[in-house]
C-alpha cells in the first residue's frame, strides 16, 4: 500500500484521529480492505496505537483487514428477507459465484457476505452490492448479477429494470429502490415549503422556539419516546464551549425503513429540523449519522447541503441573522445496529468503537467531544419542522391525548401492502392490518417495534399505537399463520442481537448465546419443561445490562415465549424430566460414517 | 467547596462527597458491594455489571453512579443476590476457568468472589470456548481462556505517551483483548508487573516465575473478598 495513498486520505480530515471512521472507510472504499500495513501506517501519522485503529476497525461489520473482493455481496439476512426466499437466492448466489457466504472467490472477484438488516425490508430479499442497492432478489436474478459481473460489467450496467418511484430515479441516487408511500400525513405532506420554519423560528428567541416544542407535546420518534422539547431545554441550560446537533440516521432496527424514505423523499426537511434544533440550543455544528447501508444517497444529500448552503439557510449568517452560523456534516456508520444507541453513535462519530456509554453523564450534558450534544431521529425534526410551522398547539389536534402528532410505520412481512404508513397516533393494530391488506384470520403474529419491541398474538390486536399503550419505533412485521414462528422469528432476532452486541457487558455478551442455544434445543424437540423456567429465570439478568441492546435482546424469546406459550409447550418432551440436549450418536455421525464403524451406546 | 450528601444503604444513612461514586461512599461506609471491573481511582467503565444495586428502585451499576442527595440504595434482596451470582457464574461459564491449575488461584478476585457468594457450580451450561494463550512476549503471558474482558489492563496501562497497550477487539461474543506488538515489546518491568497485579484473574501472567505464594499465605486463603472492606462482617461469608 503506498503511503502517501494513507497520507492524502488522512490529510482530509487534517490528521484528525477522532475522524477515524472516515479514515478507515475511506481507506476501504479506495483500496478494497485495511491491510496490516496500512494499520501501521495510520498508527504512525494519527500518533495513536495500532491496537486502537484495530479495535475501531474490527468492530464494524462493513469494515475488514482482508478483501472481500472486487464486487462484495452484502446479502440482507433478517427475518423478513428470509420469508421471501432469502435461502434460495443465497443458494444461487454461492452457486453461480462458487464460493459459500464469508468467502470471496478464488479470482478475488466476488465476495459473499451477510448483513443485518438493510432497510428494505418492503422489498426483501436484497443486497448491497458495492453501495448500490438491490432488491426483490430471485435465484434467477442472483445467478444473472453474477453472471453479468463475470463478464465485466459494471453496477450500473447491472440495472435490468430501471429505477424505482420518486427521487429514487434521480440522477444522483439511481437505485432500485421503492419508498412504497401508501399514506401521508403531516411529515410526508406535499404541501412542505422549504424555509418557512426556519423563518418562523428565527423571528422567536430560542428559549420560545423550545416552549413551542414542549408545548406540542412531541416525544423522540427513534424509539425511546423521550420528550423533545426537554432535552432541547437541559441542552441549551448545559454548560459547554460548543453545543451539537445530531440526527440519528442509523436505522437499524430490523424491520424499519421509514427514515430511508424521509431522507430520499424529504432530507430539506430533516435539515431544516436540525437548524432549527441548532438555533435552539444554540450549536454552529450539526451531525447526521448515517448508516453505511444508505451510502447510495450520499451524492444526493450532499447536493441538497449544498443547495441549502446556496440559499442561506445554513452557513454562516443564515437568513441574514448576524448571530447564528450552523452547518451540517454526514458522518457515516460502517455496520453496527448498536450505533444507533444515542451514546454509541457519538463514541462512533469520535471514531471509536461504537460501545454505549455509562450514564450519567447523558449526551445533553456531555455529548460529543464531551460537549452538550442533542440526539434525535430523522422523523423527530421532520415533525418539529411541522410544530413551528403551525404551532404546538394544531400539533397537539393530532394524535391522541397523550401521544401528539402523526408516527411513520414501516409495515412489511405478510400484508398486500407493505411500505410506508403515516398515520396519527391511537391507530388499534387490527385498523393497521386493515389498511395494509391482510386476512386477519390469516395472521399469527405482529412484531412490534422489530426485535426489541413485541411480538402480539390476535388477542392483543385492539391494542393501541401510542407511548401509553403499543409504543414503538414504527417497525410493523406481519407474521402470517404459515410461519414458523420460533424459527424464522425468534430466533432470527436472537442471532441478531448476538450479531449486533457490542461485548462489553457480561450479560448480554455471555447469556444471549446460551439463551439461544436453550431455544435451538427447544426448537429440536430436545427441550424439557425445565429449560422454559430456565429461559424466563435466566433472563431476568438481562436487566443488569447497560444499554436497550443488551436489555431487549431477549425479548424475541420472552415475548414469544409470553404470548404463544402453546408453541413451546407443543415442542417439549412431555415426559421427560431431563434431557441435556447432546446426542452422542449425532455428534459421532460422521466419524462413524469415515471409519465404517457403528455407534454403540 | 466538597458538599456533604446523605444518602441511605440498605437501611443504613452514609454520608458522601458530591460527585463521588455510590461503590466508593459504600466502601468508606463499611458496606461492601462487589465489583470486578472497577479500580478505585479511576473513571468507571461498568462493563462487568456485578455492583448491579437497585438506586430509587432502579437497576444501576454502583461503579458509575454519582450519589444524589436522599438517595435510596438497596444492595440486598434475593432478586439482586440472584442477578450478582448469575453474573459471577456467566463469567465461569464464558470462558475455560481451570482453577487447580491456575496460578492465580488464591489471590484471583473471581475465584475468591464465587467462594465468597458460595458458587460451587454454574448454573448455565459450559460453553468451552476455544481460546489462545500468547506467549510471545517477552515479559508476560496473556492467556485469553481466563479472560472476564473487564477492560482493567486497557484503562489502566498506557506507555509513557499515553497510548493503549491493550485493546478489545471485534465485538459481541467474539471480543477479545488484543495487545500492541510495538508499544508491549517496551513495557519495562514495572509496568508489566502492574499489568499482571491489575488483572483481576489469571489472565495476564508473569514469564519466568510461578506459584510464588505457597497455599495458606494468598491472599484470599484467610479472609474472603471484600472483607476489608465490610465494617459488618458477613457471617455468610465466614
Ligand atoms: C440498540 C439501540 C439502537 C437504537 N437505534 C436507533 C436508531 O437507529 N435510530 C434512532 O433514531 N434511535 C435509535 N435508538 C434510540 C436512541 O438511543 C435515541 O433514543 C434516539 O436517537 C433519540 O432521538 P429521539 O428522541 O428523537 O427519538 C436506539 C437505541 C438503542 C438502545
Ligand atoms: S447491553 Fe450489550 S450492546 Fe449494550 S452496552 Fe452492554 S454489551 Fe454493549
Ligand atoms: S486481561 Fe485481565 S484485566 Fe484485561 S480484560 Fe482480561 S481479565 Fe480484565
Amino acid at each position: 500500500m503506498n503511503n502517501t495513498k494513507i497520507e492524502s486520505i488522512v490529510g482530509r480530515y487534517n490528521g484528525d484521529a477522532t475522524r477515524l471512521m472516515d479514515i478507515l472507510i475511506d481507506i476501504q472504499d479506495e483500496m478494497g480492505c485495511i491491510p496490516d500495513d496500512s494499520i501501521q501506517q495510520l498508527s504512525r501519522i494519527l500518533d495513536i496505537s495500532k491496537v486502537d485503529i484495530e479495535q475501531t476497525l474490527t468492530f464494524y461489520h462493513f469494515l475488514s483487514k482482508t478483501p472481500r473482493g472486487k464486487f462484495t455481496i452484502y446479502l440482507n439476512n433478517s427475518a423478513v428477507a428470509n420469508m421471501f426466499g432469502r435461502k434460495e437466492v443465497a443458494q444461487a448466489f454461492e452457486d453461480a459465484a462458487g464460493c459459500k457466504f464469508g468467502e470471496v472467490t478464488s479470482d478475488g472477484l466476488i465476495g459473499l457476505f451477510n448483513t443485518s438488516c438493510i432497510g428494505m425490508n418492503d422489498q426483501e430479499p436484497a443486497a448491497i452490492i458495492n453501495n448500490a442497492v438491490f432488491t426483490r432478489l430471485t435465484p434467477f436474478r442472483a445467478k444473472e448479477i453474477i453472471r453479468d459481473l463475470r463478464k465485466g460489467k459494471s453496477i450500473p450496467e447491472l440495472f435490468v429494470a430501471g429505477y424505482g418511484d420518486g427521487n429514487n430515479s434521480s440522477d444522483l441516487i439511481h437505485a432500485v429502490v421503492n419508498n412504497h408511500i401508501m399514506k401521508k400525513g403531516a411529515v410526508l405532506a406535499e404541501n412542505y415549503e422549504l424555509g418557512i420554519s426556519t423563518h418562523r423560528a428565527m423571528e422567536m428567541s430560542p428559549e420560545a422556539v423550545i416552549e413551542e416544542v414542549k408545548k406540542s407535546n412531541i416525544r423522540g420518534r427513534g424509539g425511546a419516546g423521550f420528550p423533545t422539547g426537554l432535552k432541547w431545554e437541559f441542552c441549551r441550560k448545559s454548560p459547554g464551549e460548543k453545543h451539537f446537533v445530531f440526527c440519528n440516521a442509523d436505522e437499524g432496527e430490523p424491520g424499519t425503513f421509514k427514515d430511508r424514505v424521509i431522507l430520499t423523499e424529504k432530507p430539506d426537511m430533516i435539515f431544516e429540523g436540525m437548524t432549527i434544533g441548532a438555533y435552539a440550543i444554540g450549536a454552529e455544528e450539526g451531525i447526521l449519522y448515517l448508516r453505511y447501508e444508505y451510502k447510495y444517497l450520499q451524492d444526493f444529500l450532499e447536493k441538497h447541503l449544498e443547495d441549502l448552503r446556496q440559499k442561506n439557510l445554513l452557513g454562516k449568517n443564515i437568513l441574514g441573522n448576524p448571530d447564528f452560523n450552523f452547518d451540517i456534516r454526514i458522518q457515516f456508520g460502517a455496520g453496527a445496529y448498536v450505533c444507533g444507541e444515542e451514546s454509541a453513535l457519538l463514541e462512533s462519530a469520535e471514531g471509536k468503537r461504537g460501545e454505549p456509554r455509562d450514564r450519567p453523564p447523558f449526551p445533553v450534558e456531555k455529548g460529543y467531544l464531551q460537549q452538550p450534544t442533542i440526539v434525535n431521529n430523522v422523523e423527530t425534526f421532520c415533525s418539529v419542522v411541522k410544530v413551528i410551522q403551525n404551532g404546538g398547539d394544531w400539533y397537539r389536534t393530532l394524535g391522541t391525548k397523550e401521544s401528539s402528532g402523526t408516527k411513520l410505520l414501516s409495515v412489511s412481512g405478510d400484508c398486500r401492502f407493505p411500505g410506508v404508513y403515516e398515520v396519527e397516533w391511537g391507530f388499534s393494530v387490527n385498523d393497521i392490518l386493515d389498511m395494509v391488506g391482510t386476512d386477519k384470520d390469516q395472521v399469527q403474529a405482529v412484531q412490534v417495534g422489530g426485535p426489541s419491541g413485541s411480538c402480539i398474538a390476535p388477542n392483543e390486536f385492539s391494542r393501541i399505537l401510542c407511548f401509553t399503550d403499543l409504543a414503538t419505533g414504527g417497525s410493523l412485521i406481519i407474521i402470517g399463520k404459515h410461519r414458523n414462528l420460533l424459527r424464522d422469528i425468534a430466533l432470527n432476532f436472537t442471532d441478531f442481537f448476538i450479531e449486533e452486541s457490542c461485548g462489553s457487558c457480561t450479560p448480554c455478551r455471555a447469556l444471549t448465546p446460551i439463551l439461544r442455544n436453550k431455544l435451538v434445543k427447544i426448537i429440536e424437540g430436545k427441550g424439557v419443561m425445565s429449560d422454559l423456567r430456565d429461559l424466563e429465570n435466566w433472563s431476568k439478568i438481562m436487566k443488569t445490562n447497560r444499554c436497550g441492546l443488551g436489555q431487549t435482546a431477549v425479548n424475541p424469546i420472552l415475548s414469544s415465549l409470553k404470548n404463544f406459550r402453546d408453541l413451546y409447550t407443543s415442542k417439549i418432551q412431555q415426559d421427560v424430566a431431563y434431557d441435556q440436549g447432546f446426542r452422542m450418536d449425532e455428534a459421532v455421525a460422521e466419524a462413524c460414517q469415515a471409519t465404517y464403524r457403528g455407534f454403540n451406546y | 467547596m466538597n458538599q456533604i450528601i446523605k444518602i441511605e444503604i440498605d437501611g443504613q444513612v452514609c454520608m458522601g462527597q458530591k460527585g463521588q461514586y455510590l461503590v466508593d461512599v459504600a466502601r468508606e461506609n463499611g458496606i461492601y458491594i462487589p465489583t470486578l471491573c472497577n479500580i478505585i481511582g479511576m473513571k468507571p467503565r461498568g462493563a462487568c455489571r456485578l455492583c448491579t444495586v437497585r438506586v430509587n428502585g432502579k437497576l444501576m451499576t454502583s461503579c458509575t453512579t454519582p450519589i444524589s442527595n436522599g438517595m435510596q440504595v438497596e444492595t440486598k434482596s434475593e432478586e439482586l443476590d440472584n442477578l450478582r451470582n448469575g453474573i459471577i457464574e456467566l463469567m465461569f461459564a464464558e470462558g475455560n476457568h481451570f482453577c487447580p491449575a491456575c496460578e492465580k488461584s488464591g489471590n484471583c478476585e473471581l475465584q475468591a468472589l464465587a467462594y465468597r457468594f458460595r458458587i460451587s457450580v454454574p448454573r448455565f451450561p459450559f460453553q468451552f470456548p476455544q481460546r489462545d494463550i500468547e506467549a510471545g512476549h517477552p515479559l508476560l503471558i496473556k492467556d485469553h481462556n481466563r479472560c472476564i474482558l473487564c477492560k482493567r489492563c486497557i484503562r489502566a496501562i498506557k506507555d509513557e505517551s499515553g497510548k493503549s497497550i491493550f485493546a478489545f477487539t471485534k465485538r459481541g461474543p467474539k471480543v477479545g483483548i488484543s495487545i500492541d506488538t510495538t508499544l508491549s515489546a517496551k513495557m519495562d518491568k514495572t509496568l508489566a508487573q502492574k499489568a499482571v497485579e491489575i488483572c483481576p484473574v489469571g489472565a495476564i501472567l508473569p514469564r519466568a516465575q510461578a506459584f510464588r505464594s505457597p497455599i495458606g499465605t494468598r491472599k484470599y486463603d484467610k479472609t474472603p473478598i471484600g472483607e476489608e472492606e465490610s465494617s459488618k462482617k458477613d457471617p455468610v461469608a465466614l
